[in-house]
């Protein structure tokens, strides 16, 4: 057993703290609130350093890292709340990786590990369930191609993405029928519309008119989409869990600096049990968030099987990097409710992160048919 | 990163199961605590601690010298964790985790051979004479004196949540011997038998109904020297430092697992309102919510486990393991009660109490999972203060 990490793990960390540190204060995550809910700039110098390019291979222009590699980025990115469509492109890398044809891969591959092609998952119907009986987006087979129509909501990066992976139906029901598509944003018959959203992330409807495609737009094969879907599923929940770990642990280490600094009754209020316990029981939260998350991203590394951890990992994390922010809240007084701290600027995400792969609810759910209670009626 | 037990370790696993598959028979299964043994289990217990001394297993933690294996900490996990899945009745965990390992330290060679053999056969118990009904969390405070009179000590004094000390040969007491000097460095640790005159020993009735803790009574109770152990007034410093063994609490964690699998059989099992407990919603819910946090608690103890397996010395990060897998242990109780309903108040014993009454009987047994051992309470301050630095004032 060995929970150490290795000293090219240790260094990519480290480099990665100092460069967002330098690079990605919380001005910038303030201003990029204010417009696209993007930085440009960030997202091109991080491209730069090879990091959009970790999982895809050298010989597409990637660098072939392991998964646990991108979580531990990936942390990083949620501890300097760095507003890039990171996890939505690494997913739709995996994804290509995992099925796409080797004319896609070729295609599609080095463009998005230079950063030049943002891609990102689109996955939503009406219902906003992340089961796959949900996917109701039809596609119907039209000459040699698809026509594709439908609505997918809340879209990630949805307005500066430049092409969507889009999940829909092209029969049958549940995980039978699923088929997947990539789809550049500007084809026609797709508007697409911004919503303000809690984190002020970016995300968008985007709306599917009869968007006619060949076939080199679809991923794998017709019908047989949900095992691909499925693990871009397993995936977006530990690389979002792993965002949430590396901002659980901010909140934290922020918290506890002021907690030492403020002076209430001639004494740090850090110094009263109160406060000491609700600290701990936040360390508590944050150090059992990153094991289960590590615990998960080291399976998914390794290609164990890693069904249960995955569930467990976002189910425990979901519910601990809001309980968190909440509880540095209360332990900030009334500062920490203001606009002007940055505590905030975690809270609204921790809520989106929460949200989004699965929440506590949806992992328990599969958690609780891994357990041998029997698939749920309710499904 | 490499978050498997080793093939050795899982070898030991299965031969360990198998064992205990063989060798435990259900009826002989303790309550998840170990709190509320029947006569015939503690007979069972005293039998089974001899057997798995035999194996060489009661104390593998031990250096070979004195009859143990010298077992890493991550193959005691395995143990620990095991032992607490199967509920095995034990008797000795006194001797082999705290006493023992301190005569190794501590003890002259008398000592060594008057008690390390007996404790790993299986063969003598000790029962731990610190706490007094002053003296809780703040236990340098102790008040129970030894005074020194010819070749013996002379002790006055009470102690009181002694687990089983109405069967124990021995009590490792701890008491002032100096009272003008500060409350840490007046204390001194005796191995005291207890057939001593002026000895009673009260056993206590818990919540529970069953009498494992007790109050140990001292009335000018004349002790002699030889049964000093190391140094006079030095008795807080080697309490502190004994020998390494696993004490991230993965055993409590793992009997918490099992009462979640308990639960899990009762719920496939069991019809409500028309459809099986498995399929109502709120069941499942809870029932994953329980998974999780006792995944939580178990990778928070295998941490501390790996610390001390890398020679670290493990001090907010057991307070957390702890604190965390004591509360869970009470809530895989409280919210087992929830799912029981009406049928959870049926005691242990009693036909058709679901569960066989366990669940029912953890829920008053895992109250004390908080208190013993260092309260929730200090678990958080010593996170707060050590792991956080937060001031203590």
């Amino acid at each position: 057993m060995d929970f150490d990490l290795n000293e090219d793990q240790e260094l990519l960390k480290k480099t990665a703290r100092e460069f967002l540190t330098a690079e990605c204060p919380s001005r910038l995550v303030r201003e990029v609130e204010k417009g696209t809910g993007y930085s440009r700039e960030l997202w091109e110098k991080m491209a730069g350093l090879g990091w959009v390019g970790l999982p895809v291979e050298e010989d597409l222009g990637g660098s072939g890292a392991g998964f646990l590699d991108m979580c531990l980025l990936v942390e990083e990115i949620g501890r300097a709340l760095a507003p890039v469509p990171f996890i939505s492109t690494a997913l739709c890398e995996y994804a290509l990786i995992d099925g796409g044809s080797a004319e896609q891969k070729k295609r599609l591959l080095p463009r998005m590990a230079s950063g030049k092609l943002i891609m990102t998952p689109a996955l939503n119907d009406a219902t906003l369930s992340f089961h796959p009986g949900a996917i109701e987006c039809g596609a119907a087979k039209k000459g040699g191609g698809y026509v594709i129509r439908g609505a997918k909501l809340l879209v990630p990066y949805g307005a500066i993405a430049d092409a969507y992976l889009v999940a829909t139906r092209t029969g049958g029901a549940g995980e039978n029928g699923i088929t997947l598509f990539i789809v550049d944003r500007n084809h026609k018959g797709i508007s697409v519309s911004p919503v303000p959203t809690i984190a002020c992330d970016a995300r968008c409807h985007v709306q599917m008119e009869s968007v006619e495609v060949g076939r080199e737009s679809l991923l794998g094969r017709e019908g047989d989409g949900w095992p691909l879907l499925k693990m871009l599923l397993r995936r977006g929940a530990t690389l979002t869990s792993a965002e949430m770990i590396g901002g659980a642990q901010a909140v934290l280490e922020r918290t506890v600096a002021y907690v030492k600094d403020r002076v209430q009754f001639e004494r740090p209020v850090g110094s009263f049990q109160a406060v000491q316990h609700k600290c701990a029981n936040m360390a508590g939260a944050c150090d059992g968030a990153r094991f289960v998350t590590y615990q998960a991203a080291w399976l998914l590394s390794e290609n164990l099987p890693c069904d249960r951890e995955v569930a467990i990992a976002k189910a425990w994390t979901s519910d601990a990097y809001t309980r968190v922010c909440l509880d540095s809240h209360q332990a900030h007084g009334a500062i920490g409710f203001t606009k002007e701290y940055d505590l905030q600027l975690y809270t609204r995400r921790a809520k989106a992160a929460e949200l989004a792969y699965g929440d506590t609810r949806h992992h328990s759910e599969m958690l609780a048919d891994l357990m041998g209670l029997g698939v749920s009626k309710s499904l | 990163m490499d978050l498997r037990f080793s093939p050795e370790e899982e070898a030991f696993r299965t031969e360990l199961v198998e064992f205990l598959g063989a060798e435990v028979p259900p009826e002989m299964e303790a309550d998840y605590d170990g709190l509320d043994l029947s006569p015939e289990q503690f007979e069972f217990a005293g039998a089974f601690d001899r057997k798995l001394a035999a194996k060489g297993w009661l104390c593998m933690h031990w250096p070979k010298e004195y009859g143990g294996q010298a077992a890493s900490i991550t193959r005691q996990v395995v143990f620990n964790e095991e032992m607490g899945y199967r509920r095995v009745p034990s008797r000795s965990s006194m001797g082999i985790n705290i006493v023992g390992p301190a005569i190794m330290l501590y003890g002259n060679e008398e000592q060594k051979k008057r008690y390390l053999s007996a404790i790993a056969r299986g063969d003598t118990e000790f029962c731990q004479g610190f706490s007094e009904p002053n003296s809780g969390s703040d236990l340098a405070s102790l008040r129970t004196k030894a005074v020194e009179d010819g070749d013996s000590y002379i002790v006055n004094g009470q102690k009181i949540w002694s687990s089983r000390a109405h069967h124990a040969s021995y009590c490792w007491l701890l008491a002032r011997t100096d009272p003008e000097a500060p409350k840490h460095k007046g204390l001194t640790t005796f191995a005291v038998d207890m057939k001593t005159p002026g000895i009673t020993v009260r056993p206590i009735v818990t919540v529970l109904g069953s009498t494992h803790f007790c109050e140990i009574f001292f009335d000018n109770a004349r002790v002699p020297k030889d049964a000093l152990v190391g140094e006079k007034n030095r008795g807080w410093y080697q309490a502190m430092g004994t020998l390494s063994f696993e004490r991230s609490g993965i055993g409590r964690v793992a009997s918490s697992r099992r009462a979640l699998d308990d639960l899990i059989v009762y719920v496939k099992q069991t019809q409500r309102n028309g459809i099986p407990l498995s399929q109502d919603p709120i069941v499942r819910q809870q029932l994953a919510e329980l998974q999780t946090e006792i995944e939580v608690a178990r990778l928070l103890c295998y941490r501390v486990a790996w610390m001390q397996s890398k020679g670290k010395v493990p001090s907010y990060e057991s307070s957390m393991a702890r604190v965390f897998g004591q509360e869970l242990s009470q809530k895989v109780m409280r919210v087992g009660m929830k799912i029981l309903g009406l049928a959870g108040q049926l005691l242990h014993g009693v036909p058709g109490a679901p569960v066989n009454g366990n669940v029912t009987r953890g829920f008053l047994s895992t109250i004390s999972n908080t208190i013993r051992s260092g309260t929730s309470e200090i678990q958080r301050n010593i996170i707060a203060q050590r792991g956080l630095a937060l001031p203590r004032r």
